[in-house]
């Protein structure tokens, strides 16, 4: 049976004219193979971030005062707000990768372009927030004020520091990847409405967004 | 049901000369450096993993060098030995030992044990060899430019807060090759899960595609910690913040913990694919049945999880806490258990088989020995009380060369005699074959068996001059490396020649059982003329012989 007859029933994910690589059998295993790839990937991903925070938990351990005393210093509602924000990127993303599914084209670009910018929102607030941070002289390696800041809270400062840049990188690599995709899918470069591509753009961005969500509580609300 | 292919695959398009098969399709530089064929991906990262390997084999030349004699006479300063042994260090670990097996042997036998077309993503195939290369040359320009003193573990606060090398540079390359690593497992990991022809169920799968399987899984969950922790020793070396060194709050056992839960692991990301090349090589040449085959492919997934539990053993003498170290002795003990299953079943699937000492089966036996005495001293390093006594000397230097060495090696060796017929379509000599593994073999003992007495007397590794009485053993090993690098050099030659005056090799030369020998050496681009249909389990020698025989009788009446 080939893919210019296969019936609107048959398990093709809506886009039965998607290329078909020359060593794949079909599309449900060439979409199968693409989604595991990207599961795996993200398992890699989880203990990439795994290996930092299991250090910070540590230190956190076993420094407890001095870095409860350190998360006070940062802003509790810029960061619920960040958090709002991104889960709300999260919902967009979503949305997008369904309306790849429809193949509804336009919707797609302007769902990833409504990611795009939540995520670049995020991004501008976190940038606000170390801005603040380096004024208050809290950036170690640079201004980092031992006076004022005593004790080990300079270890705090170095894992928020690698922790949400390290996010940031991440979050940056996405976007980047997402506006691509918004130029693809708007030139119809994909065949199939790049329903695949989209949906393991999906899969990262809510990783990325579920980091944060371990984040926030782990930085800004260990001293409530 | 099966899509008829598109009409604009390349691979239609070009048509290759049935002879050469996937060699012959382009001969342009062009078509290799833009191959997606994971056939040849698999040449590419064979030369430039030669490539390394020979570098890294010079630094350790030279590391032999300089201990000849108790003083320092080969190298300048004790710093420049440092550096030495670090370039061999991090080359052999980072760049040879660790992708070796799977990007050579994997990437060429992987699609075509279980029957399929390529791996899931070829260009991302492809991207790991890139990023292989990247990560490489970026390496040895920081340890050739500028040299890095740290040793391959680069133990921290040393390497954050006072070597005065190019530390980051190098750490970096390390870096960028672990994506190379985490790409090519991912590709592996889906492949098998996605690609099996039709009857390829898990438990007919070869014993190197569990193997595989195996060792993917360990590279997928461990190269991201060390990639993050290269990040933060990065961090704490350029902006001078305390994560590890204590003297700014930091704690340098944080760091070993991370490196090593990486690192151990990695151990067994060198040493599974290399079981796999051996059960695959040892039914081959005994011609039986592997025995036990569930047990088989269970202990090389036993050994990736426990590979997980046991890093502790690299820190008995840090302060870590006694009662963690007890843990982590009993879960070091407990790795030998699926070890031992494996050399227990090789030498039953030896036993009344009708073995033939072709090259790769040489290769083989002295991977079985090497491996019992690396693998015994083993446990000799995972009793604490023991391990106090030797830990840091060359006892532990000569542990991890009978695995690594004496391990890896050969069985990279073997496999690549035993495919090099698939690879290339031409036989080698046998003559030079075989003394080359022998030449390896002697080579190879006289150089690191002097060394596990030379680590019980008291000889701390790492250190560029000793007391005289140590001379005799170290000469000898000295006297052994040079013997094993000859026997190295030899592959080195007569492969190569083979390509040019090799006997023309048939599709099966060994008559050995596995869907890679069922097709033509070499293999046609797409590998397969029709996807084949898996009717029965791997290994079934004794009834394919049966089967053999039983045609001879037929075809010329003769019992």
């Amino acid at each position: 049976m080939s893919s210019a007859t296969a019936p609107a029933h048959d398990n093709t994910f809506g886009q039965d004219d998607t290329y078909l690589y020359h060593h794949f059998d079909d599309l449900h295993q060439q979409h199968e193979s693409s989604s595991l790839g990207m599961w795996a990937f993200l398992a890699t991903e989880v203990l990439f971030f795994g290996g930092v925070l299991g250090a910070f938990a540590i230190v956190q351990t076993l420094h407890a005062p001095a870095m409860r005393a350190a998360s006070h210093h940062l802003d509790v509602l810029l960061g619920a707000i960040n958090t709002g924000v991104l889960l709300c990127s999260s919902l967009a993303m979503a949305l997008a990768v369904r309306a790849a599914q429809l193949r509804q084209d336009r919707h797609t670009v302007w769902l990833l372009i409504a990611t795009i910018v939540l995520g670049s929102a995020f991004l501008g607030i976190k940038a606000y927030e170390w801005i603040h941070d380096y004024h208050e002289e809290l950036v170690p390696g640079l201004n980092f004020n031992q006076e004022r800041y005593p004790g080990r809270q300079i270890l705090f400062w170095s894992f928020y520091f690698t922790l949400t840049g390290i996010h940031a990188l991440h979050m940056v690599i996405g976007i980047v990847i997402m506006a691509i995709m918004a130029v693809l899918v708007w030139r119809r470069w994909f065949t199939g409405g790049g329903a695949t591509q989209i949906e393991m753009l999906g899969l990262y961005w809510h990783f990325v967004d579920i980091v944060w969500v371990f984040l926030y509580p782990i930085l800004y609300l260990i001293n409530k | 049901m099966s899509h008829e292919p598109q009409a604009d695959d390349p691979r239609l398009v070009e048509e290759s000369d049935p002879k050469l098969g996937y060699l012959g399709s382009d001969f342009s530089i062009k078509s290799w450096l833009l191959t997606t064929d994971h056939k040849r991906i698999a040449l590419l990262y064979l030369a430039s993993i030669t490539f390394f390997f020979i570098f890294g084999g010079v630094a350790a030349s030279l590391v032999r060098m300089e201990l000849m004699t108790p003083r320092g006479d080969v190298f300048n300063a004790p710093d420049d030995y440092n550096r030495t042994f670090t370039i061999h260090g991090v080359f052999m670990v980072f760049f040879f030992l660790i992708p070796g097996v799977p990007a050579v042997l994997g990437n060429f036998l992987l699609p075509l044990m279980i029957g399929a077309r390529d791996l899931a993503f070829p260009r991302i195939n492809l991207l790991s060899w890139y990023i292989y290369m990247l990560g490489g040359l970026f390496t040895m320009y920081a340890l050739v430019a500028g040299g890095v003193d740290t040793g391959w573990t680069f133990y921290t606060p040393y390497s954050t807060m006072f070597s005065n090398t190019q530390v980051i540079a190098a750490a970096l390359g390390i870096f960028i090759v672990g994506f190379s690593s985490i790409l090519t497992a991912l590709n592996f990991i889906v492949t098998i899960h996605t690609m099996r022809a039709p009857g390829m169920t898990w438990l007919r799968l070869p014993l190197f595609i569990w193997a595989h399987y195996a060792t993917s899984l360990i590279i997928v969950l461990g190269t991201p910690v060390l990639a993050i922790t290269i990040v933060l020793v990065a961090v704490e070396r350029v902006f001078r913040v305390g994560i590890f060194d204590p003297a700014y709050g930091g704690d340098p056992l944080l760091f070993q913990h991370l490196f090593w839960f990486y690192s151990h692991p990695a151990v067994y990301i060198m040493i599974l694919p290399s079981f796999g090349v051996i059960s695959e090589i040892v039914t081959a040449f005994a011609r039986r049945k592997i025995f036990g085959y569930s047990f088989m492919a269970g202990a090389l997934l036993a050994i990736a999880v426990l590979g997980f539990l046991v890093w502790g053993h690299h820190m008995f003498v840090s302060s870590q806490s006694m009662y963690a170290g007890l843990i982590f002795s009993v879960l070091s003990f407990l790795v030998a258990v699926p070890s031992g299953i494996k050399v227990f079943n090789w030498t039953a699937t030896l036993y009344k088989g009708s073995v033939s000492f072709r090259t790769p089966m040489l290769y083989a036996l002295g991977f079985i020995g090497l491996f019992t005495i690396g693998g015994l001293t083993g446990l000799v390093l995972s009793t604490m009380a023991t391990d106090v006594h030797v830990h840091d000397t060359y006892f532990v230097v000569a542990h991890f060369h009978y695995i690594m060495v004496g391990g890896m090696v050969m069985a990279y060796l073997g496999g690549l005699h035993f495919w090099w017929p698939k690879m290339t379509g031409r036989m080698y000599s046998e003559f030079w074959g075989a003394l080359s593994a022998l030449t390896v073999f002697i080579g190879f003992n006289l150089t690191f068996f002097p060394q596990f007495i030379l680590g019980y007397m008291g000889m701390p590794r790492r250190y560029y001059e000793y007391p005289e009485e140590f001379q005799v053993l170290n000469v000898m090993s000295t006297a052994g490396a040079s013997i094993l690098a000859v026997g190295y050099l030899m592959p080195l030659i007569y492969l190569p020649i083979s390509l040019l005056i090799g006997k023309v090799a048939n599709a099966n030369p060994w008559a050995a059982y596995g869907l890679e020998w069922t097709t033509a050496s070499p293999p046609p681009t797409h590998n397969f003329e029709e996807i084949p249909i898996v009717t029965g389990g791997p290994y079934d020698y004794e009834l394919q012989d049966r089967a053999d025989q039983q045609r001879e009788v037929q075809e010329q009446g003769i019992v």
